[in-house]
This record gives C-alpha cells, structure tokens and sequence, in this order.
C-alpha cells in the first residue's frame, strides 16, 4: 500500500470516540461493584438471620490472621459452609454460562444459540444420571458427569467433520443428534431408576439446582470456567470476524479452524463444569449476551465481559430467589426457564422490528 | 507477459465439490492494473477470487499473486448490530495478534480510508442499517485497512443505483491511479470494464478462459459468445465513448 502513514489527525475524532464509549468502557467496573454488593447481600438472604456487619466481621477472620470474629458459631458456619459456596457457585455458573452463550452466538453467527447447541449439556446430564443410577455421588459423580460433556463434543466433532473440513451446520446437526440421542438415554436411565430412591434424585438433579454445591464443586467450577472464560476473551476480536461468516474470516486471514475448535473446547468445559456441579440451567447462555449487547452494541470485546457480570449478577438473584421463596427449595433451572423464556420473546420481538438480526 | 505483473495466472484449474469450475485460466495484471472479470452466474467468478485470496488451492496450473490481498465480498447483512468502525476493524485481523484486539493505531488507519472515501460520518452507524451502497464501501474500508497490495472484490456493483456504481468504479479508478493499488473484480455490466479495466477475463462455461488486454478481448463479439445474447457496441453520438448492450428482438445483425 502506498498511501501515506496515518496522520495525527486520525487522534482527534478518536478522542471523541473514546469519549462517546466512556459509558460503555464505566460499565465492567460498574457491574463488577454491584455484583460483589449483591454477593455480600445474598449471604444476609435466608432463613437464619445473618447481618452485613456480621458477615464482613466473619470474611475478615478469614483475611486477617488473629483477628477474631464477633460473630456466633452457628452464623460462621451458616455463612462459610452454606451460603459462600452456593454464592460463589452461581456467580460462577452465570458468568461462564452467559460469556460461552455469547462466544458461541458468534461463532454461528447466530442470536439464537444456547451453549447446549454443541451436544455437552445433554452429554454431561447423561453422564450425571448414570453416575446416580450406579449409585455414585460426590467426585465420581463430577467426573463421569464431565466426562461425558466432553466426550459429547469430540463426537460432535467427528460426526460434523467429513473429508477433513467442518461446516457449521454439521456442528448444529451433530450437536442435535448427540443431544437426541443423550435425551433418549437419560429417559432409559430414568426408566431402569428406582422410583423411591434414584428417580426423584436424578429429576431433581437435572432441573438444575446448586442447594447442595461444596467447595469442591466450586473448586471445579473454578478449575473449568475461569481458564475457558479467558481464552475465550483474549478471542474477542476473532470472534467478531468469525462472526461474519468463515469463508469472509479466511479470506481476512483469520485461523478459522484454530479460533472455532479453542471456542468450543472452552465452551464445552465450561458446559461440562455446570451440569455436573449442579445439573442443567437453561437460558442464562442465551439471553444474557442479549442483554448485554443491548447496553454495549455488538462487539465482542465489550459483550463478553458484560454478559458474564449480568450473567453473574443474575443467577446469584434468581438463586436467592430459589432458596428463600418457599419453604421448600425450588430448583434453579425451572426459574431461569420460567424468567428466561418471556425475557427472550420479547428479545425476538425487538431483534425482529430493529433488523439487528437477519439470518442467512 | 510483463515482469511486472502482480497478478500471473497460467493454464489455472480449481476443482470444487468434485467438479472442475475452472479450467485453462490464463492471465496477467500489472501493478496497478485493473481486471475486469465477466462471464454468466455460476461459471467460476467468486471461486476464481476466492483462489486469488489463497482461500482455495489452485490444483492445475501456477497461480502467484505479489503481497497481500484484500477480499470484498458480494454484499453482505451481518447477524449481529454491528457498528461500521467494528466493521472495517475486521480488515485489520493479519495485524492483529490471534489474542489480541485492535489499538488506537488500528483505529487511526481505518479512519484513514473512511476519510479517503467520505464515509467518516457512518462511522458509528449500524452496518445492517446503512444502504447498499454505503455497506459496500465500508467493506471497501474494512479490506484497505489490511493495507493489502491487490484488491479483489466480488460484484461491487451489483444491488447498487447507477449513482453508487458511479461512485464505487471512480474509487476503484481511484485507488489504482493514485494509490497503485491493483484491482480485481467482477461485473455484470461491460460498461464498468469499459470504463476503468486495464485487462479483461472473459469465463466461458466450458472451455478456456479468454484474457487480455482490454483492447483485444472486450468486443462484441466476445461480449455475444460469452452471454449467449446477441450484444452490440454503441458509440455516443458527439463523444469518443462508448458501451456495449445487449440487442434483442429484430435488426440484432445490423448491429453487429
């Protein structure tokens, strides 16, 4: 190219749109304030009474070597053994889930992808149920349920992939035929079940519900979300290219096959983590990265953070909701599903009328 | 042909989903030489460019093309509300690290073709909102920002009025003249190969490919083969230009 290097001009209208974007570059620390804010007040939220100051005084301890908490025995467990692991397990859970919802709408260029699209989530609540059929619990249970998460998408990618390239409407179809098939086998599973025992366990465990996370589901949670969120954000701007459909990113002279398989890979991990620390939440991968767009515009360098801090803040809610709303807890993924459903008719409706979606 | 040449493309076959689209391709473009490439729908054009850019394998023949390309595809909608600026960034991925984003300098360069096309006003519009003829010149944008050497677009003027063709073919004459860009394209219209093209490839559905200069490839004759539509040249009275038509129903012979 022989035009002449940049002029200095070009910092002008730059420095106008940095100003123009100072909303939407405030907003990550802004989120991420108000959801250590709804953090801290979700340990207060729950039946044994708990207040701000005591629960600051009990992480103190914790913090602070020698400094000794004022608060009761009994509250200090409430507080370390019951409440922070669920917390942190749903910030967790919804962040990743809305940052692989939106890595994945882009990668298919397509709004309307949940991060079960690659057959991990069915595959993951296979291995979930079968682990409960055989009577295994706890570390077991983790690992046959993740197990099969990914071994689901290295199906996926074996059916998608013919003559050595991969469309994406293989990776759909394939994704559809893992999770069919997954479908029927956990309704196998759920039929062979003891219908006093088992069957009530693996329903249960499959409406999706993080009563019962540990630490050591927040230790996996942790080991498969926080990586794969973040390589999926160093591939923010790969994203917005394979957005714009594979043959267009080629010839931009992005790595197709390197960015897809990293997203997916990650995105599976990420899938594989939630449903087997805590069964099948649905649509928070789906709606949060539209929520989100709709603060920050389309690209992926600012809708990735976003979604996960709204995805984050929203779960850690709609679990507050779930243990405190009647006496007995209600499952987490029937309330995402019954929020999340109207939430994305009208996000269709709006995507409809504003033509920011036209499929292909 | 010339040592110059940017673009050197001989006896060039590629094969796609089994089947030979192109075959006996021949041609050179100087540096900062303009190819008009015409031929009907379905005879090769996009595959011919898509090989050009490197995203598919010549398997019969040479292919070399001097420095970088850039690709402007046949008009597109994005799935997501994307704004103009995201848009032509996209040309910066060869600069851009696999786990990086664009800087300021990115910023800089993109703004620098959206000033030299008068588009500086788009930038932060919604890509999906903008009409035709403004989408394509900030894809136009988007391929100049990977400061590429040949530029290759596909049916830049097709779906747009006769004022953004006007506009789009002057850039292209534009880029060539002033910037030594050397152009690729395709067309429907001859007229568009009449007016900027320093050679012309004619793609026949079966058979070799006739390229050249434009002097001795683009005539009537050629024009009435390739379309299988008995063509015409017409002067304009009072001007020493020219355009070619297609002729139907009666006195098409007088007219040849």
């Amino acid at each position: 190219m022989v035009m002449a290097p940049h002029s200095d001009k070009a910092a002008l209208p730059a420095a106008a749109a940095r100003k123009r974007l100072g909303g939407a570059a405030l907003l990550p620390p802004l989120l991420l304030a108000l959801l250590l804010a709804t953090m801290l007040y979700s340990v207060t939220v729950g039946r044994y009474e708990v207040g701000v100051r005591e629960v600051l005084s009990i992480l103190w301890s914790h913090v602070v070597p020698g400094a000794q908490s004022q608060a009761s025995a009994i509250a200090a467990t409430v507080v370390e053994q019951v409440r922070l692991p669920r917390i942190l397990a749903a910030v967790l859970i919804g962040f990743g889930l809305a940052i692989s919802g939106a890595a994945l709408q882009g990668l298919f260029r397509n709004p309307l992808v949940d991060p079960g699209i690659i057959g991990v989530t069915a595959g993951a609540g296979f291995g979930g149920t079968l682990a409960i059929l055989l009577g295994i619990s706890g570390y077991g249970l983790l690992a046959i349920a993740f197990g099969f998460g990914i071994a689901s998408v290295v199906v996926v990618k074996y059916l998608a992939t013919v003559g050595g390239r991969t469309s994406l409407l293989m990776l759909v179809l394939a994704g559809v035929v893992v999770s069919a098939f997954f479908a029927a086998a956990i309704s196998i599973a759920k039929l062979l079940a003891d219908p006093f025992q088992k069957l009530p366990a693996i329903t249960y465990w499959l409406m999706g519900s993080i009563a019962s996370n540990d630490y050591g589901d927040v230790a996996l949670l942790a080991v498969a979300i926080v990586p794969s969120a973040a390589v999926v954000y160093l591939l923010r701007y790969q994203i917005n290219i394979m957005s714009l459909g594979e043959e267009r990113a080629q010839a931009l002279g992005t790595p197709i096959a390197t960015v897809r398989w990293t997203i997916l890979l990650a995105s599976a991990f990420i899938s594989a983590g939630v449903v087997a620390t805590s069964g099948i939440i649905g649509w928070v991968g789906l709606v949060m990265p539209h929520v989100a767009r709709a603060f920050v515009g389309a690209d992926h360098g600012r809708v990735l953070p976003v979604a996960g801090l709204i995805g984050a803040i929203y779960l850690l809610l709609v679990d507050n909701v779930a243990r405190t709303a009647t006496t007995a807890e209600i499952p987490l993924g029937i309330i995402t599903a019954l929020i999340g459903v109207p939430v994305f008719a009208v996000i269709l409706r709006r995507l409809h009328s504003h033509g920011g979606w036209r499929g292909d | 042909m010339a040592g110059g040449a940017v673009i050197e493309v001989e006896d060039l076959g590629v094969r796609r989903g089994g089947r030979l689209i192109i075959e006996r391709c021949t041609i050179a473009v100087p540096r900062g030489g303009i190819l008009a490439v015409l031929g009907a729908n379905g005879v090769g054009k996009t595959t011919l460019l898509m090989t050009l850019t490197g995203v598919l394998k010549p398997e019969i023949g040479r292919l070399r093309v001097d420095g970088r390309t850039g690709y402007v595809p046949q008009l597109y909608d994005v799935a997501f509300s994307y704004s103009a600026m995201d848009i032509a960034l996209m040309g910066r991925a060869r600069h851009v690290g696999l786990f990086g984003a664009p800087r300021q300098r990115d910023y800089a360069i993109v703004r620098r073709y959206f000033r030299l096309m008068g588009i500086d006003d788009l930038e932060e519009r919604t890509f999906n909102t903008l009409s035709g003829g403004q989408r394509q010149l900030v894809v136009i944008a988007q391929a100049l920002a990977s400061e590429c050497d040949v530029l290759i677009l596909d049916e830049p003027c097709a779906a747009l009025d006769y004022k953004n063709q006007r506009i789009v073919i002057d850039l292209l004459a534009r880029l060539s003249r002033e910037h030594g860009l050397t152009v690729v394209f395709t067309t429907h219209a001859p007229q568009h190969a009449v007016e900027i093209a320093s050679e012309v490839l004619l793609m026949y559905p079966a058979g070799p490919a006739l390229g050249g200069a434009r002097e001795d490839v683009l005539n009537a004759g050629n024009l009435s083969s390739l379309y299988d539509v008995p063509i015409g040249r017409a002067d304009f009275v009072g001007s020493d230009r020219f355009t070619y038509a297609p002729l139907y129903g009666d006195g098409t012979e007088a007219a040849r």
